[in-house]
């Protein structure tokens, strides 16, 4: 159990479900399942983030007692970063599903390739 | 610390405050801030450069009360101060030149928010170019995505919504591989800020650390930028994002979205992960060989194509293969060439983009390249520009195409492996650049057949456009005329990158 | 002469000529991937059955070229899945050699984050240092990160909002079938008992999560997504006739506008002041108190309502196209 996989195994979760958001995002036909694996994606980075900014053993980074020590508290840059992001995946996940839903109103389905295809059809009649 | 230095911040925070502004004006407004703003921002950075060659260093700019590793920055040189001014002028023209179309094709209650759009889309290129911290360019990588989504869905008919779901795809996947490559960064270096990460990395690279994490993050973080600027293999979203959107969202979107995020990768090539250790990684060979592929096959695809705006679509192609071959020589004359092309063809597409519009709407709006027989005679300054936009595409000498040709097969010399495949492929990829161009050029000025019954109605161009085809002619010409002074810059400017 | 002119009919010159002219293509018949009209007829016969099992319908109704497109597909499929699993793969070997979880010697526990700790308090006057990090010592990308919410409401708007004025049947229909109150059940009881409850109290909770943002954990952007839940629940329990009162899209177009142009402006300041070495004036007042850290209770406030409107903005869009 000491191969350097296992000692960071939050690490080699959180890239496991990278490569699955990747995967769906890239591969499913089905709009919604490629959103799902856009965030997948997105959490998974946070999940990594997150996991980088801790310490063991230490609290969190918020002033207790006056406790100003750079050895009591857990690394507070990765959270904000993560922060951050959530807001930008927020943002780009509203706009994905706005995007699907004029899509489907148009198209009547939410298969991409299905879509495209109706698009090709339609502009050629 | 003089007022011109405080010109990089002033040109972001105007041009994200006249987007936030723009959300309660009417249309005609937003339009008429948009085009100021741009044309202050484009002043503005003229001074920047005009500073930088005058101090002959770069600076860095705090934002906030905090120095380098702990707060934001961002940093101007003389390239950044050039390519703001550039794209500034480019988006102006462009933006003027589609005026008319923008108004058509966006619904009346939504123009404000074509111009947001445009505002947001300025201020995030301005701080793309400006950036000297990786976090913020991450963040303003997605205000780049997301506007250039918007501008390309606005115009909601035909294909662009479907076109727009694609480019979304795509732009997320670059930009989920850029993030995990950011994130990989900043564990093995704890910075996010350029200068202190460089530091880092030059520690860890001499104790011969990490070497696996550094490999896959300049691999990752050049994949995730590569797909959003639409390198040759991940190029599929890019004729039909060009190919359908307003004119100037075309222009636009080829012309300096793309080039933004070339700018980023540069810089943070330069910057970050330091120039000497991305050549020894051989990651500048695998950019070569796909920026090859991508010269040849995009303008392949560009010959078989039928309708005139995705063939200049698949040509956009061609030219990002040009601008990363550049950068795969892996030698300073190349960067320089790499630059100066990203410029040369920022200018050119969206001349060309704007000029094929002025030939359309002369020619009864169809898709087919047929339609435009003759029409270089009914819109003569359109038929102009589209000539001299093709001709600087195929490298005709006095334009600024012709320049970034030679500077590539210069730099191809000086590279001894990669000279012989360079100056092939650029063989090839002019001849069939002129294979389609040409005959474009040709069916503009053939005689229209008026037995086919097709010799359209004569509409009357604007004079909007055929004033930005006017300006983009000549930017084209200065670009070729004096490549001199702006070679020159270009490499003072990638001097102060190190 | 007969002759000459076979030869020119051979000629390139006359293959160019009519390859110019459009009249012939040099690579026809390659490339292009065409998708038979057959297809395109089944699929529209067989409508949702078509889109379910798009691989078996394919394999009935062409010989050809829906063969092609398929293997042409499954190729794509393995290529890409291929991919993937070598992106997995690379990644995990690179987490191999990454610093080991949770120990306080990792290259990124270095003086950026010391400094944000130890001298946080003071600097900022925010008790939590991750307030203190993204609205102080990192602003710049907050702000970034205000517009892209912004811009990202804009986008929604552009796609879903249904202007009926410009008076095309197309957008009439559209609002019609986006209006989808006749279908819910009016006057809930549970859900309304439940929402008299719930609401003042989520609310509640929302505004105390802004306004402690720099004390406790929290912060404009959780307690605007509290805050906006809070008013989807009223929403939902009371229908758009009682939220029409008071939240209009032009009172979400003024208070995103002033909250951003508040948010702009004091950064704005801190920003030039900081850069040009002048001192800010701001008082940061006693850590620990509500009235303390400067600019960051405002500049939370103004997150916390640009967060709440946008995410009442984009329920309502998506709900019935208008606010």
């Amino acid at each position: 159990m000491d191969t350097p996989l296992f000692v960071n195994m939050e690490e080699t979760v959180s890239i496991i479900l990278f490569g699955i958001g990747f995967t769906m995002l890239m591969l499913h036909r089905n709009l919604i399942k490629k959103i799902l694996g856009m965030n997948i994606m997105d959490t998974a980075v946070y999940l990594f983030l997150a996991v980088k900014g801790y310490i063991n053993g230490r609290m969190v980074p918020i002033v207790t007692n006056q406790i100003q020590d750079a050895s009591a508290y857990i690394n507070p840059v990765p959270s904000g970063l993560v922060l951050t992001g959530i807001v930008v995946s927020v943002s780009t996940t509203a706009l994905m599903l706005a995007l699907t839903i004029r899509l489907y109103e148009r198209y009547g389905s939410l298969d991409l390739d299905e879509i495209l295809m109706r698009a090709k059809e339609e502009e050629r009649t | 610390m003089s007022m011109v230095q405080n010109f990089p911040f002033f040109s972001i925070i105007l041009a994200m405050f006249s987007g936030i502004a723009s959300s309660v004006l009417d249309g005609k407004r937003a339009k008429h801030l948009s085009l100021c703003v741009i044309a202050v921002t484009t002043g503005m950075s003229a001074a920047v450069l005009r500073f930088c060659m005058k101090t002959g260093e770069s600076y860095t700019y705090m934002m906030g009360h905090f120095p380098a590793p702990w707060g934001n920055e961002i940093r101007a040189g003389a390239l950044e101060g050039l390519t703001a001014t550039l794209f500034g002028l480019v988006m102006f023209f462009s933006v003027v030149g589609g005026m008319e179309h923008t108004a058509a094709d966006v619904e009346g209650s939504k123009q404000n928010l074509f111009y947001i759009m445009i505002d947001l889309m300025l201020s995030s290129l301005l701080a793309l170019i400006y950036t000297n911290d990786l976090f913020t360019a991450y963040v303003f990588v997605e205000i780049n995505t997301i506007a250039g989504c918007g501008l390309i869905m606005i115009r909601q008919k035909g294909r662009s919504l479907s076109a727009a779901i694609r480019y979304m795809i795509m732009s997320q996947l670059g930009s989920g591989l850029f993030l995990i490559g950011l994130s990989l960064l900043y564990d093995v270096t704890g910075h996010l800020l350029m200068t202190p990460a460089k530091e880092a990395v030059a520690v860890i690279e001499a104790a011969g650390l990490y070497a696996v994490p550094m490999l896959v993050i300049m691999a990752v973080v050049s994949v995730g930028l590569a797909i959003k600027s639409g390198l040759y293999p991940f190029h599929y979203w890019i004729p039909d994002t060009y190919g359908y959107a307003t004119p100037t969202a075309s222009a636009i979107l080829s012309g300096l979205v793309s080039k933004g995020y070339i700018f980023l990768l540069i810089k943070i090539f330069y910057r970050v992960l330091g120039r000497e250790n991305v050549i020894a990684s051989e990651i500048v060979n695998v950019l070569f060989v796909f920026g090859l592929a991508g010269m040849l096959m995009g303008s392949v695809h560009a010959i078989l194509e039928k309708d005139t705006r995705r063939m200049i679509a698949y040509s956009s192609v061609a030219q990002i293969g040009y601008i990363y071959m550049g950068i795969g020589l892996g030698t300073q004359a190349g960067m320089v060439a790499a630059v100066f092309h990203m410029f040369t063809h920022s200018a050119t597409k969206a001349l060309l983009f704007i000029s094929a519009v002025g030939l359309y709407e002369v020619s009864g709006d169809r898709k087919d390249f047929r339609s435009l027989r003759g029409a270089g005679y009914r819109n003569p300054l359109a038929g102009i520009g589209f000539t001299v936009g093709s001709l600087s595409m195929v490298g005709f000498p006095m334009l600024s195409g012709f320049i970034s040709k030679l500077l590539f097969a210069t730099s191809a010399l000086q590279s001894p492996h990669k000279m012989l495949p360079t100056v092939i492929a650029l063989a090839i990829s002019t001849i069939l650049n002129a294979v389609y161009f040409l005959r474009l050029v040709i069916t503009l000025y053939s005689i229209p057949e008026t037995s086919r019954g097709q010799a359209a109605s004569p509409g009357k161009s604007n004079w909007k456009l055929q004033l930005s085809v006017v300006c983009f002619i000549l930017l084209n010409l200065t670009l070729g005329l004096y490549s001199q002074p702006i070679v020159e810059w270009i490499g003072s400017g990638l001097a102060m990158f190190d | 002469m007969s002759r000459q002119r076979d030869d020119y009919e051979k000629s390139w010159w006359y293959r160019f000529r009519k390859w110019v002219d459009g009249e012939m293509d040099l690579l026809d018949e390659g490339m292009e991937i065409r998708v038979p009209d057959e297809m395109l007829a089944a699929m529209d016969g067989e409508g949702q059955d078509a889109a379910r099992h798009p691989a078996e319908n394919k394999e009935h109704t062409f010989s050809y070229d829906g063969r092609g497109i398929r293997y042409f597909r499954r190729f794509y499929q393995v290529m890409s899945v291929l991919l993937c699993l070598s992106i997995i793969f690379v990644l995990l070997w690179t987490v191999a050699y990454l610093p080991a979880f949770g120990n306080a010697g990792n290259p990124d526990n270095n003086e950026v984050s010391a400094r944000y700790i130890e001298r946080g308090l003071q600097e900022t006057g925010a008790v939590n240092i991750v307030t203190g990090m993204i609205l102080d010592y990192r602003a710049f990308d907050t702000f970034g990160e205000s517009c892209v919410l912004f811009i990202a409401s804009c986008c929604v708007l552009v796609l879903l909002r249904i202007d009926a004025a410009d008076g095309n049947e197309q957008a009439r229909k559209r609002l019609e079938e986006a209006n989808d109150r006749l279908f819910e059940p009016k006057n809930d009881v549970i859900l309304q008992k439940c929402a008299c409850v719930l609401v003042p109290l989520i609310l509640v909770f929302g505004i105390y999560i802004v306004l402690n943002g720099h004390l406790s954990p929290g912060g404009g952007f959780s307690g605007g997504a509290v805050l906006g839940s809070g008013l989807i629940l009223y929403l939902n329990a009371f229908g758009f006739g009682k939220t029409e009162r008071f939240f209009t899209e032009k009172v979400y177009r003024r208070l995103t506008l002033s909250a951003l142009t508040f948010y702009c402006l004091a950064k704005s300041y801190s920003f030039f002041t900081g850069a040009n070495h002048m001192e800010s004036g701001i008082p940061l007042g006693m850590p620990g108190r509500i009235l303390s850290s400067g600019l960051i209770l405002p500049l939370n406030i103004c997150v916390g309502l640009v967060v709440a409107c946008t995410m009442y903005a984009f329920y309502a869009l998506f709900r019935k196209g208008g606010m």
